[in-house]
């Protein structure tokens, strides 16, 4: 029997192309035995939101380096409430400003991780939140 | 799951996409919503798109969503992407180049990874497609990994196979070498503005000839994805293949094999589920003895597995 | 060498190894191997063995002369300084405007402007693509009233420029011909740079909008209209800098920058112009990163290989059109969001690679950078990093002084070497743009920075303050610089007012013009886009015609 997998949006949100970040992060996750769904670059929330949908993913990452952090993570979360998708996971990372973290957090976003960060610091987390996610779904 | 499963037949996607995921990992409600799917699929045109890595087919697949959109059908899309061998895990890329569609509520896109399974369409392939085919996508068009045994085990899923060939890429060589000239039904030449191209859809014809007379003549068709050019051809094309399907002996003597092979595939994994739980019980430190000493053989000890299986099922 | 002399030389030779491998015993080497951060091997000690075969006079020649290894300028920094040119642009034109100002009144020489995305990607402040992102990363700018806001006060005769601006450079170009117009400086006196590379963006940076073909359409159509009217005009800024920052390594950086070059100079070729001429105003801009001998080593290859490319390749015989004259920034993704101030050293080790590399004009990042936008202390700092390897710290007294190091040469010679093997092989691919098609190059960089990746996890290689010497941070003591959430909305009003006082009849009749241009390979696009930009059609007009003429480029993933 295959086992259920992880399964992850990886998604680089508006106009910025910087995607080094986000095909790391990919790559790792990948290694780490999760399916990642890439969408590329200069995708809006609703795209984001309805692949997230389709593919039944259990997270969505999303990397921002142009500033634009708070607009994304809150227009991707509300389009996820709308949608009642509220269940899927969204995290992120680029260069956003720690003094921002918390309020994305308390938008609801599950995790931010900033520059620097290991990738097994994501993986560590996102397989832990998943779990934690499929347990409750079949609760 | 009685309630998933209807929220899904309506067309919801969110429904749609946990069915396909239940499905995919091989849970143990797949069954109960296969059955229950099962009864409303069959409507639905379901195309294969295959060729080499490279050679367009997400960006070709993109195109032909938009042509059949605007024929006023809707369209469910099944995109594979290999899977890691070594940790199981995987990249789709493909669904990005379709990434246009993705708001739009005629039409589902999913990515699914090859999990291991050796011809690179797995089972899971055609469920997913007999998923969307119930759920009331007029058009299924499933883009393949294009290496391998992918390639032609397509043709087991597919009602229309489409073959998709670059000039200059050594194809023409590839398609004598996997003798998959006998299972497409429209050969496209992509990238038809390269070098060519002309050159490649006259082999593919001449080599068609060779074939001999048959009830169908795949078209060879040339297209530029990028461009949009030729696309809206291939899309009647494939329109007229499964008008074929439907009238003649052909396309009957077709769905019957596929029907057939259907239910060969269901008795095959419900055999080797009993064999391996019956197996399972018979497997003893004793018997592996007796078997290392010659005292018995596997022959005996399979036929008395057998025996039992037998004498459950009948009591 | 007498013979007594050689053997006496063979034999200490012998002497050493023998010590070394003695006192390896004892005091073991802190690696089995060691490499370079672009990861070419590095031997323990390089001597005049390693230099064998190489000719003075045909390898490294003299400074301002074939095949320049030494540098561009005879003279180099003795002369005058390399251009100090910070980066910068954010919000509104008013407030670039005043930062500009500041930074010319701290000595300056050159300005850089960073636009905002939707103005990279040919989309007006009011587009729905634009929102959330007005005025983030850079400037704003619509039309020529913002451009006129941007220079206000600033003499065009007097300042170069240097725009951050490639898919729409065109349409940029046209905008500052404008201003200088209003100002009353005719476009042969402006000086400046467009970064105009489409090929970086395609493999590394990402904003682009057209596909390939009717991009490199639009690169030689300014090739061809600066050629005849803005003589001093660097038309292209051909950039290695975002290949490495994608994750490249030193050598990759050369390769590739120098096939995207070759791809531009054989598409004016065809065209039927001459590299002698257009050739000139060819100019390159490169990343300046840790490894300080390996990046004094690269800007050195790459000065050298491009005249050989363009001499052997081109049959150019201009001189100015055999030099490679680069523009370097120290390289971000160097820069750490723990302990920030660590980077202002950082940066400092990079400048200094750069001016020892022989660079034009540079600018430093800030050290704030991996968290935000910098702010005007940090920009400040910066900016005397430069002024203190130039006024300071000597190595600018004499011309391209670490030539002639066994270490630096070999390394310049590998560089060379191995950086000339890939663009043979991308030559095999049948060039640039199909090396591109086939996500050879962005494949070749991510597998490159996913071992960088990998590599900081491991340990394997240190990051102060991040994989090591890591220390508890309070983050919010930090003064970060932050872009008003009202900027958008301001730009939007500002450009609909714009658009309600223009004539609108003859936007249409431009906009018609450029159309039909687009159209017809032959006409240059150049002129309607100047005339377009006078009448206050907007950039995303502009570009919104040339989307539907041309299409839009999407991008072919490899990961």
């Amino acid at each position: 029997m295959s086992e259920r997998k992880v399964r992850v949006i990886v998604a680089k949100p508006g106009l910025d192309g910087h995607d080094r970040g986000a095909k790391v992060v990919a790559r790792a996750l990948r290694d780490a035995g999760m399916e990642v769904i890439y969408t590329g670059l200069r995708q809006t929330p609703e795209q984001i939101v309805q692949t997230a949908i389709q593919e039944d993913a259990d997270a969505i990452g999303i990397s921002i380096l142009s500033g634009a952090h708070e607009y994304y993570f809150g227009r991707i979360i509300e389009l996820l409430k709308e949608r009642k998708a509220s269940d899927i996971l969204v995290f992120g990372g680029g260069v956003i400003p720690e003094d921002d973290v918390p309020k994305l957090k308390a938008m609801g976003a599950g995790a931010i991780f900033g520059p620097g960060t290991p990738t097994s610091v994501c993986i560590d987390w996102l397989n832990s939140a998943v779990r934690e996610k499929w347990a409750r779904e079949t609760a | 799951m009685e309630k998933l499963i209807a929220r899904a037949l309506e067309g919801d996607h969110r429904s749609i996409a946990r069915l396909i995921s239940l499905v995919e990992s091989e849970s143990p409600q797949a069954e109960i919503i296969m059955r229950k799917i099962y009864p409303h699929s069959g409507k639905a045109h379901i195309i294969g798109l295959t060729g080499s890595p490279g050679a367009g087919k997400s960006t070709l697949a993109d195109k032909i969503i938009a042509h059949f959109k605007s024929l006023g059908k809707t369209v469910g899309v099944i995109a594979v992407d290999p899977s890691s061998p070594f940790t199981g895990g995987a990249i789709l890329g493909d669904r990005l180049r379709m990434q246009q569609h993705a708001v739009d509520p005629d039409v589902f896109i999913r990515s699914m990874g090859t999990r291991g399974s050796l011809g690179g369409l797995s089972r899971s392939t055609q469920e997913a497609a007999l998923i969307l085919d119930a759920c009331g996508k007029d058009v299924v068009l499933i883009e393949t990994v294009g290496v391998g045994q992918s390639e032609v085990d397509i043709v087991k899923i597919a009602d229309t196979v489409g073959l998709i060939l670059v000039p200059g890429m050594g194809d023409d060589i590839q398609i004598m070498k996997a003798g998959i000239m006998e299972i497409a039904d429209i050969f496209i030449v992509n990238k038809a503005d390269r070098d060519g191209a002309d050159r490649v859809a006259t082999e593919v014809n001449m080599m068609l000839d060779l074939l001999g007379m048959r009830p169908w003549r795949p078209p060879v068709l040339k297209t530029i994805a990028e461009r949009n050019e030729g696309v809206e051809e291939v899309v009647s094309e494939m329109t007229r293949h499964a008008d074929f399907l439907r009238r003649s002996e052909e396309g009957r003597r077709r769905r019957w094999q596929r029907l057939g092979m259907e239910v060969e595939e269901i008795l095959r994994r419900e055999i080797a589920a009993m064999v391996e739980v019956a197996w399972e019980k018979e497997k003893s430190p004793e018997l592996f003895e007796l078997l290392a000493a010659r005292k018995t053989t596997p022959y005996e000890v399979a036929e008395r597995i057998l025996g039992t299986i037998l004498t459950e099922t009948c009591d | 060498m007498s013979e007594s002399k050689a053997g006496e030389a063979a034999g200490n030779r012998a002497a050493y190894e023998k010590t070394v491998e003695k006192f390896l015993q004892k005091a073991p080497e802190r690696k089995a191997a060691f490499r370079t951060g672009g990861g070419l091997p590095l031997k323990r000690l390089y001597t005049p063995e390693d230099l064998e075969g190489m000719d003075y006079e045909r390898d490294l020649g003299y400074p301002g002369m074939y095949p320049y290894t030494r540098g561009v300028q005879p003279t180099m920094y003795r002369g005058r300084f390399w251009t100090m040119r910070q980066y910068a642009g954010f919000a509104t034109a008013e407030e670039s405007n005043a930062r500009y100002r500041y930074l010319l009144s701290q000595g300056t020489t050159g300005l850089s402007v960073a636009f905002d995305l939707p103005t990279q990607i040919g989309y007006d402040s009011d587009h729905p693509m634009a929102q959330g992102e007005v005025g983030k990363v850079g400037v704003a700018i619509d039309s020529l009233a913002d451009m006129e806001t941007l220079f206000d006060g600033i003499p065009l005769d007097k300042v170069s420029t240097s725009m951050t601006i490639n898919a729409p450079a065109s349409v940029l170009l046209a905008l500052y011909i404008a201003v200088g117009e209003k100002q009353g400086v005719p476009m042969e006196k402006l000086s400046g740079t467009i970064q105009n590379d489409i090929l970086k963006e395609y493999i590394a940076r990402g904003t682009y909008i057209f596909p390939p073909k009717p991009s490199m359409r639009l690169i030689t159509d300014i090739f061809e209209f600066c050629s005849a009217h803005v003589p001093q005009w660097n038309t292209i800024s051909i950039s290695g800098y975002h290949i490495r920052e994608a994750g490249s390594t030193a050598v990759q950086e050369v390769a590739f920058t120098l096939a995207d070059g070759i791809a531009y100079v054989e598409a004016a070729v065809r065209k039927g112009q001459d590299p002698n001429v257009f050739g000139k105003r060819l100019s390159f801009f490169f990343n300046a990163h840790n490894d300080f001998l390996e990046e004094v080593a690269k800007f050195r290859a790459a000065r050298r290989l491009w005249a050989k490319i363009m001499k052997e390749r081109f049959g150019v015989t201009d001189k100015g059109a055999q030099m490679l004259r680069f523009h370097t920034q120290t390289a971000g993704s160097t820069l750490t969001a723990q302990q920030p101030e660590n980077n202002i050293v950082r940066v400092a080790v990079q400048t200094l690679a750069a001016v020892l590399g022989g660079t034009q004009s540079l600018h430093t990042n800030s050290y704030d950078e991996a968290l935000a936008l910098p702010t005007e202390k940090s920009v400040g700092i910066a900016l005397k990093t430069q002024q203190i390897v130039a006024y300071e710290s000597g190595v600018t007294e004499t011309v391209d002084p670490l030539a002639g190091s066994y270490v630096v040469e070999s390394l310049t010679n590998e560089i060379e070497r191995q950086a000339a093997e890939y663009i043979a092989k991308i030559d095999g691919m049948g060039g640039m743009l199909s090396a591109i098609e086939k996500g050879y190059v962005q494949q070749q960089i991510q597998d490159a920075a996913y071992a960088t990746q990998k590599a900081i996890e491991s340990g394997e290689q240190i990051v102060v303050g991040v994989n090591k010497f890591q220390v508890e941070e309070d983050a919010s003591e930090r003064a970060l610089l932050k872009v008003d959430e009202s900027v958008g909305a301001a730009q939007v009003k500002k450009l609909q007012a714009m658009k309600a006082s223009r004539d609108n009849l003859k936007v249409q009749e431009c906009l018609s013009e450029i159309r039909s241009a687009a159209k017809d390979e032959g006409t240059n696009l150049m002129p309607k886009i100047l005339e377009a930009v006078k009448a206050y059609v907007t950039e995303g007009e502009i570009c919104g015609v040339l989307r539907e003429e041309f299409g839009e480029y999407r991008e072919n993933i490899v990961l």
